[in-house]
């Protein structure tokens, strides 16, 4: 594995949440970026941004390691979830707060 | 050819949809500020950038959503390779509940 693919295991298998994104969760620089964002910070979990536009080495990166062409990117307990559409159907529908219960991820009362 | 006839022809070989909508959006983005490789980039809104799909296809039964959007994506590698810069999906199988 290269330096920036074992950076990227370390960080989905070190957060229970994590999603990475173009900008950061206070400052995101993409539309669909925020839209993850949002959501999460409305279903109330604890995450981690990463953000891919630090490097060109990232951003590529994450696409190879994901097989998984655009940003963002969620990860729950170190299992790829989705880009932005699948994130926003499956909180729309209720899945994606089951899928926190599920993991075991602490999803604070609104 | 343009970036939707070709979205449009490769969705119908991979997939035969029932149903089909390509829409480019990138009317939408004008004057959206993004950095690509390192380059600070501004959209027009003019080119062919943003792109919606929306389809309908049995080929989705049985697939999970991430499964139906790496679908999509493999069908559309060329054009992701090429720059197309944003692609937002919705796959459906038949009977689902649609909102288009």
């Amino acid at each position: 594995m290269s330096g920036i693919s074992e950076y990227i295991d370390s960080e989905v298998k070190g957060n229970d949440v994590v999603v990475f994104m173009k900008g950061t969760p206070g400052f995101p620089q993409c539309g669909f970026s925020g839209q993850v964002v949002q959501i999460l910070d409305y279903v109330g979990v604890d995450y981690k941004g990463v953000n891919v536009l630090t490097s060109n080495e990232l951003r590529q990166g994450i696409k190879d390691y994901s097989n998984w062409p655009t940003i963002p990117q969620l990860y729950v307990k170190g299992e790829f979830v989705g880009g932005c559409d699948i994130i926003r159907e499956m909180f729309q529908s209720g899945e994606l707060q089951s899928l926190f219960d599920e993991k075991g991820v602490a999803v604070k009362a609104a | 050819m343009s970036i939707q006839s070709s979205i449009e022809n490769k969705l119908k070989r991979a997939f035969s949809p029932e149903r089909l909508a390509v829409i480019n959006e990138s009317h939408l983005h004008a004057g959206h500020h993004h950095v690509e490789s390192g380059h600070h980039v501004e959209f027009d809104g003019k080119g062919e950038t943003h792109f919606r799909v929306r389809l309908v296809s049995p080929a989705f039964s049985g697939m999970s959503r991430v499964e139906r959007h790496r679908a999509v994506n493999t069908a559309l590698a060329d054009e992701l390779k090429a720059g197309l810069h944003a692609l937002a999906i919705e796959p459906s199988a038949p009977g689902e509940k649609t909102r288009w």
